[in-house]
């Protein structure tokens, strides 16, 4: 076993235990901690992927941002925290779920042929390359615009429907 | 170097782990957290298709990048949405929130 393989089944430790934490925690704001963590973890296996724009758009949007909205929600809905149980009624049919969702998954993943051995290297310029792919107008110009649109639709919908009409 | 099923698996163990969290949960914003998982376990299956797959073409990379603008703009919509309930009905369990239902 190579140390880049050591590295990754503790990277997949970290976030999936991160991941696990964040479901089961009584206490919301542990649950966000903890929601933190895996996405750091996830951030690291970017990194592993050689995909080092994205693990740093990772931490910069996921965790500087959405992470922290959600530390917001947690406390401004403070009140109500703990006056309820965490799970619903539902919880072991939730669990049977989720098994039975990961064990199709498991095997329509192992039943399929995967390229084996090392891939093609990384070109050196690949920051640039997506750069060009994001604004060239034959890939992906279109979507790009479309994202700044939804970003700003968002942007003023969560503003009228969050403050308030008194 | 690590396999390409590795990556789908940790990606498919989060994304389960989501799921249970979305179904399970009583508290909406815990419900958010269990999608932004999901969403995670996604953008690692598109990033580990682009590395292993097709490192010279940039459509898994910028997949995830589009990816994570949905799941930015899916944040702030749906914490405005417990917010404004919040403020409405003092409570954040869903089991409470069924104004909708009949």
């Amino acid at each position: 076993m190579t140390t880049l393989q050591v590295m990754f089944i503790l990277i997949s430790l970290i976030t999936l235990g991160g991941g696990l934490y964040t479901v089961i925690a009584k206490n919301l704001m542990h649950s966000a901690l903890g929601l933190i963590l895996s996405l750091a973890g996830v951030a690291c296996l970017y990194g592993l992927l050689e995909a080092s724009f994205l693990a740093g758009a990772q931490v910069l949007i996921y965790i500087g941002a959405i992470a922290i909205l959600i530390i917001f929600a947690v406390m401004l809905t403070r009140g109500v925290m703990g006056s309820f149980p965490r799970v619903n009624d539902q919880w072991s049919y939730a669990i049977i779920v989720s098994l039975a969702l990961l064990a199709v998954l498991l095997v329509t993943l192992f039943r399929f042929n995967w390229p084996q051995g090392a891939p093609a290297a990384v070109p050196a310029d690949s920051i640039a390359r997506l750069g060009r792919a994001l604004v060239d107008p034959g890939q992906y110009a279109l979507p790009f615009e479309m994202a700044s649109v939804l970003l700003v639709a968002a942007l003023i919908g969560s503003i009228y429907v969050a403050r308030d009409k008194k | 170097m690590v396999p390409l099923t590795w990556y789908l698996v940790v990606a498919a163990i989060l994304f389960s782990i989501g799921v249970f969290g979305v179904l399970a949960r009583r508290n909406a914003v815990a419900i958010l957290m269990g999608i932004e998982l999901m969403l995670n376990a996604v953008n690692i299956n598109l990033v580990a298709f682009w590395r292993y797959l097709q490192p010279d073409k940039m459509v898994g990379q910028a997949f995830a990048a589009f990816v994570f603008v949905v799941a930015a703009a899916e944040a702030a919509v749906g914490l405005a949405l417990i917010i404004s309930v919040y403020r409405n009905r003092s409570t954040v369990d869903v089991e409470n929130i069924d104004w909708l239902k009949w």
